[in-house]
């Protein structure tokens, strides 16, 4: 461990094996998030989140309102979706999803007036139970980039046991400023959120992790970590070296408890449950106010973007139409991810909706765009030091070109989180997540065999 | 489709590295030069026509081999260069140009391409050709010119771990100081240890090698040399230096497809070359052992490489015993 100065206060911070030192292009970083205006359409898919997909619960035809209740499901692994817009649903029909899927969507047409629901009301919530049925309700998914619905990562059992709840700010893809932004605008929602969930869900500790290279948002986080009703101390501010993927929930729960996630496990099978900031946030502005997830906070920048920014938007929102709210493109685009360079999805078009999930949307020319050419490995074994969960890309490789089924196994590849550090590291510009994709695929076909 | 143009859709991460192959091979290339600069001022200018005709035989033989093989050409990324530049520092300033062109194509055709190019070569290709060609041309390969005499005529003398420590100690032979700025009898690029040094610190300041096997393997033969001289840190220095111990424990030991991945791996191989250069220097009839050391160990990169893959992140500690408990 060792020591910086950030604001002036010597902090010790944490480091960790493997990952790797990425130029950051926090460029957005000072720019403060700007509302858009209601956009005239909103496709809102019923899949914005792991697990089962919702039934539209509205008909063609019918006048909804900021905040209603739109698709819905019984299954227990999946959340609410909201109407983030007011006016008339104009169309259901199924429509492709980022990631090549088709997903039903209900497509409403703007009225302009924005105008909330009227069954909108603060829930009431005193007990754990409350809690969570008031987060289901919310339509609450992880807002960090993995889109898990918020509730069921709340709703362990008693006894497993559970002490610690890592608050993560760290944001270490390079580019996204949100959660930062998040800290700066909103840490009155951030300090009450912490200290609703510890007290509701009985957590020991509260560990909010930050990177060094966002020294204002460690004042910020200090003076919440050190707030006066944390009588006992127990909440924490951690302090983390900027290297990705510091963000990344298994690392996190190393650099806070020490303990290391098994593989195949969750985090709360070591005792910990790993929240990103924003979504805790919004669970305090949710219990103070009622409304739910029908809009969230996105960067837009890239070399293709003409005025980089922090945007609010409606959930559905084309992505086409908040480009044009950032003065459009500067030049010509040669590729659009949503999320982060690191692992963000590329996507064919524009005319997607933004998710509850998504945090970025970056566009780049065509030299930010093309990859260096890929050529033969060297076997340099840049890639197996990189890696944060000690495997070794290159063996992998070779056994999933061999179909190496045994050799895939022993090698862990379910272990990977397809962070992407080996890939950067590679000289040879060898796509290695991709390769450990195939990988995993391999291992699934013999799996169903 | 944006503006009607297409737009690329790739496979995370969307961003990679500056570190290229090429970069690399630059990399070794320049910690070289200080080296082959001595070596020019020690040997003369004979050294830059043998270093010409080897690296140029390196490349022209990837070029071919890539050609009749109908593979993509490889020669941009430098490798072959770097193949030729260790292949010249190994062979003395007095070699016959056409014995150092038949190094080359043994080192590039029957070392490297032959087993599929850069990455795939089981045993690093200078110091195989440099054995092949201590094999095949015995006498060419030991006459070592003496350091300075090309200004009048050039006159041979022999290798300092050749006369043995006495005459050092004694004052009949180079001094220490003429061994650390390579004023002896040797390979035209082994014998400037300052050069060397300077060449090593670059490559490891630039993340291109890690420290572990210079480390270890000079420290294992400073270790041997220390118990069998009593003790005697001159004779330390005089093993240290002398021979091709910090050209092999830097440029040659140090090759990524020939030494183990990761660092554990690396340890053990800087040992085990230790631990063979210090025997066959100490009890073999040959008086130098470093190539003969790399090679053997090359062959073991195999094995020690399967023993030390890590354990995937998270890994519990008492699953090892139940997995020996299944194999019993």
């Amino acid at each position: 461990m060792t020591k910086h100065r950030l604001s002036g206060v010597l902090t010790a911070v944490k480091k960790v094996r493997g990952g790797v030192k990425v130029h950051h292009h926090k460029n957005t970083a000072e720019t403060e998030v700007v509302r858009m205006p209601a956009p005239a359409k909103v496709t809102i898919p019923m899949q914005q989140h792991i697990g089962a997909p919702c039934e539209p619960v509205v008909k063609v035809g019918d006048t909804v309102a900021v905040g209603q209740l739109i698709g819905d499901t019984d299954k227990y692994v999946s959340a609410p979706i909201h109407a983030s817009v007011s006016g008339t649903v104009t169309a259901i029909g199924d429509i492709k999803m980022p990631n090549g899927t088709l997903a039903k969507a209900v497509t409403i047409e703007s009225d302009g007036e924005m105008r909330l629901w009227e069954g909108i009301e603060p829930p009431h919530v005193e007990t754990r139970e409350d809690l969570i049925k008031a987060v289901r309700a919310s339509g609450l998914v992880g807002l960090g980039g993995a889109g898990f619905p918020t509730h069921v990562k709340l709703n362990f059992p008693a006894d497993k046991n559970i002490d610690t709840l890592v608050v993560n700010a760290a944001e270490c893809e390079p580019f996204i400023t949100v959660d930062y932004r998040e800290c700066m605008e909103n840490s009155w929602d951030i300090l009450a959120g912490v200290y609703l969930l510890k007290d509701l869900l009985g957590f020991k500790q509260v560990i909010i992790a930050v990177e060094d290279n966002k020294p204002e948002a460690f004042s910020v986080l200090k003076n919440i970590a050190d707030h006066k009703i944390d009588r006992n101390d127990e909440v924490k501010l951690m302090v983390l070296e900027s290297k990705y993927p510091q963000g990344a929930e298994k690392m996190m729960v190393q650099s806070a408890t020490g303990r290391r996630v098994p593989p195949g496990k969750l985090p709360a099978d070591v005792g910990c449950v790993v929240m990103n900031v924003a979504s805790v946030a919004f669970i305090a502005r949710y219990i103070k106010t009622g409304k739910p997830l029908v809009s969230r906070s996105l960067t837009v920048d890239g070399s293709a973007i003409k005025e980089p920014k922090n945007v609010r938007v409606p959930v559905g929102t084309s992505i086409s139409e908040i480009i044009d709210f950032c003065g459009g493109f500067s030049t010509d685009p040669c590729k659009i991810l949503t999320g982060g360079p690191m692992m963000g999805l590329a996507i064919v078009g524009t005319d997607l909706p933004v998710l509850k999930q998504n945090n970025a949307i970056l566009a780049f020319a065509h030299d930010d765009a093309v990859l260096k050419p890929e050529s033969d490995c060297i076997r340099c074994g840049r890639c197996a030091t990189a890696c944060p969960m000690s495997l070794m890309p290159t063996n992998i490789v070779r056994a999933a070109k061999t179909k190496d089924v045994s050799m895939l196994k022993a090698a862990g590849v379910t272990v990977c989180m397809e962070c992407g550090s080996c890939a950067y590291a590679c000289p040879a510009g060898k796509p290695l997540v991709q390769h450990m994709r195939l990988a995993k695929a391999i291992l699934r076909e013999e799996g169903n065999k | 489709m944006v503006n009607g143009k297409k737009l690329v859709v790739s496979a995370s991460p969307h961003l990679r590295s500056t570190q290229t192959t090429t970069r690399i091979m630059l990399d070794v290339i320049i910690s070289l030069i200080p080296a082959l600069v001595a070596a020019i001022f020690i040997f003369g200018p004979r050294v830059i026509c043998v270093a010409a005709v080897s690296i140029s035989s390196a490349v022209l033989s990837e070029y071919v081999c890539r050609k009749v093989m109908k593979r993509h050409q490889t020669i941009g990324d430098l490798s072959a260069i770097v193949t030729g530049l260790i292949l010249a520092l190994n062979l003395p300033a007095t070699i016959p140009y056409w014995i150092a062109a038949i190094g080359s194509i043994v080192a590039i055709v029957v070392v490297k391409q032959f087993f599929g190019g850069i990455g795939q070569n089981f045993a690093n290709p200078a110091i195989t050709a440099r054995i092949v060609l201590l094999l095949s041309f015995g006498a060419q390969m030991g006459n070592w010119a003496t350091p300075l005499s090309w200004k009048n005529e050039i006159t041979t003398t022999a290798t300092p771990l050749a006369v043995g420590y006495q005459a050092i100690e004694s004052g009949t032979d180079v001094s220490l100081l003429d061994m650390f700025l390579g004023l002896r009898g040797g390979c035209l690029g082994e014998t400037c240890a300052l050069a060397l040094i300077l060449g090593g610190v670059y490559l490891i300041a630039r993340k291109v090698i890690s420290p572990a096997i210079p480390l270890t393997y000079i420290g294992t033969v400073a270790l041997i040399m220390l118990i069998a001289g009593k003790g005697d840190l001159g004779f330390v220095a005089y093993q240290v230096m002398g021979g091709g111990l910090l050209l092999g424990a830097f440029f040659m030991a140090t090759d990524y497809s020939t030494c183990p991945i990761k660092v554990r791996g690396k340890i053990i191989f800087g040992i085990g070359c230790g631990i063979i250069t210090a025997l066959i220097r100490l009890f073999a009839s040959m008086t130098e052992g470093v190539s003969f050391a790399i090679l053997i160990m090359n062959l073991l990169v195999p094995f020690i490489d399967r023993a030390t893959i890590p354990k995937p992140f998270g890994t519990p500690k008492k699953e090892k015993k139940s997995k020996e408990a299944a194999n019993a």
